[in-house]
């Protein structure tokens, strides 16, 4: 369960993924919940990888780190 | 010449030819021909080197020591292990810093704990110790002591960790142990991460407990990332200070612990090397809600941009006061570009450099009529490339970790007006009589940043590339024996 940062690019806009693990950054492709009430799940990234991170019930004010898991 | 895919495809296939089938395997992927559109990567980084090639990268201790945590000027930086890691590293980066060297500056002196046979048998924990009350007695004006760990000392278990808190709370100042031992990782990058983490622990953890001295001001910035090699930091801390903002610390050319400690306060962290020092900035932004942002001041065009996107954070006072300042330099720019522009216009230039350089020093270039034909990092990241991949053109060659061998036989056919590398790269394409400049700390020269480094920077490729002796220059191994015979009669 690696902890991964979640942050929202100051000039794009994108969300990317950091694993300080592998200090690799992606960006965020899909979020499977994105909603008012819901957020998390499967994030898919750019390279092709994604991660899994338990649904929280409300989105987060970003950065976060979170812990996350290879889905 | 324009490039196209195929060409620079054909050109890798070609270099890549050499080597057998699984080295090849692998080298195929670091290499590739740029693709402005790509969203990501185009190829393979951050990766453990091949064994037999040449590589130019450096270790997680040559990170830490030599990048992040040695030009911290008020501090001693002990290189814990044998001597040679330290010394023969010694101010190799001209991290330029004011102060008194000796007294209350240290940062082109080298201290290591000198480890002997018997430090490796016993252990060095007890010379630690015995170093720290050594500095505390000869250099009691250094505010703090960073350990920097060489392999050895991840080797035999040795608990710096234990001495530093043991000694730090007998003298009453920062001891920082930092595991940086070279092995860690496959380049300096990881150096860079694990320095910044000690920072973070170390640093601004135990600052939290200390009273805020500071009067915080509505405009106070971090430079973050700027080594001040041959002076950079101060090239850029004028601009920032022109255009009204408060410039609180620089992390870490010419820096001090006091200012380290003061940067949770800021209002903005603005990032020069990405690389290494996204980590700190990160957790600051996570953790203090200090926003950052990247910006690049090489060249006049990137200076613009960049100082017109800090302002843009800041209020009307401060963004007028960018356009005054800019439109002040451009009477000091113009002048410049006129007068290089037409020496340079349309040469070639190949890059191979460290942390930022490949992709932020391309503007420079640029704005002298120059070419980029071929650029790569040696320990560069998937987000470094993505970043990369917009600033130069489609096609274009991009290396990641290149060998030795590689950038030679890429330099013989794309045959570039200009090479700028590093110091192991050097000398190689001199003999070559192709005109070099060393990028890593700008060929013993500098400033480059800012306007005020863009004149110099100007000054310096002009120099080189138009300089007389390169067509006078044989290699060596290419002189017929009459030659040889001629110079020594
Ligand atoms: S790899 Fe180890 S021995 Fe070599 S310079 Fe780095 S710390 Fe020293």
């Amino acid at each position: 369960m690696p902890s991964v940062m979640i942050r929202k690019e100051t000039e794009t806009g994108n969300l990317t993924l950091y694993i300080a693990k592998k200090d690799l950054e992606e960006t965020v492709t899909s979020i499977e919940f994105d909603s008012e009430d819901r957020w998390g799940g499967q994030f898919d990234l750019a390279d092709g990888s994604s991660y899994y991170i338990d649904p929280l019930d409300a989105p987060p004010k970003l950065p976060i780190t979170l812990r996350a898991k290879r889905a | 010449m324009t490039i196209d895919k195929s060409a620079t495809d054909a050109l890798i296939e070609e270099v890549l030819d050499v080597y057998p089938a699984k080295a090849k395997k692998d080298r195929t992927k670091h290499l590739a021909s740029n693709d402005t559109e790509a969203t990501k990567s185009c190829v393979t980084s951050n990766r453990k080197s091949l064994p037999g090639v040449m590589t130019a990268r450096g270790c997680a201790y040559a990170g830490s020591k030599g990048v992040v945590w040695g030009p911290i000027k008020d501090m001693i930086h002990v290189s814990h292990g044998p001597v040679g890691c330290g010394q023969y590293s010694r101010a190799g980066r001209r991290n330029y810093y004011t102060g008194t060297t000796g007294v209350n500056a240290f940062g082109t002196m080298n201290f290591t704990s000198d480890f002997q046979e018997r430090d490796i048998v016993f252990g060095g924990d007890k010379k630690l110790a015995s170093i720290v009350d050594e500095i505390e007695t000869l250099f009691p004006l250094a505010q703090g002591i960073s350990i920097q760990s060489e392999c050895p000392v991840g080797l035999i278990g040795d608990d710096i960790e234990a001495v530093a808190k043991t000694k730090g709370k007998e003298i009453g100042k920062t001891i920082v142990p930092v595991r940086c031992e070279g092995f860690r990782g496959v380049s300096q990058s990881l150096g860079h991460h694990i320095a910044n983490d000690t920072v973070r622990d170390y640093v601004l953890e135990g600052a939290a407990d200390k009273e805020q001295k500071r009067e915080v001001g509505p405009y106070d910035v971090a430079i973050i990332g700027d080594y001040n090699i041959g002076g950079d930091a101060w090239s850029s801390r004028i601009l920032l200070e022109q255009i009204g903002l408060n410039v609180v610390s620089q992390w870490s050319g010419d820096g001090t612990l006091p200012e380290l400690e003061n940067t949770p306060s800021v209002k903005l962290n603005l990032i020069h090397c990405y690389r290494s020092m996204n980590y700190i900035s990160r957790h600051m932004e996570e953790k203090y809600g200090i926003p950052w942002m990247e910006y690049n001041l090489f060249g006049p065009t990137k200076c613009e941009e960049s100082l017109r996107k800090i302002a843009a954070f800041f209020d009307e006072t401060i963004q007028a006061k960018a356009e005054e300042v800019i439109a002040e330099y451009k009477k000091q720019w113009e002048p410049i570009v006129e007068k290089y522009k037409p020496r340079l216009q349309g040469k070639k230039v190949m890059l191979y450099v460290g942390g930022l350089r490949p992709r932020h020093v391309i503007g420079a270039y640029e704005d002298l009529g120059m070419e980029i034909v071929g650029t790569g990092y040696e320990f560069a990241h998937n987000d470094d490339y993505v970043k990369t991949a917009t600033e130069v053109k489609d096609a274009t060659l991009i290396y990641d970790d290149v060998t030795g061998f590689e950038l030679e036989k890429f330099a013989e056919v794309i045959k570039p007006d200009l090479i700028g590398a590093g110091v192991k790269e050097k000398y190689i394409f001199q003999k070559m009589g192709i005109p070099f400049r060393q990028m890593h700390s700008w060929d013993y020269s500098g400033p480059y940043h800012g306007f005020d480094g863009f004149a110099i920077f100007a000054r310096d490729m002009d120099m080189t590339l138009n300089n007389p002796c390169w067509d006078k220059l044989t290699a060596p191994w290419k002189k017929t024996e009459d030659e040889a015979l001629a110079e020594t009669a």
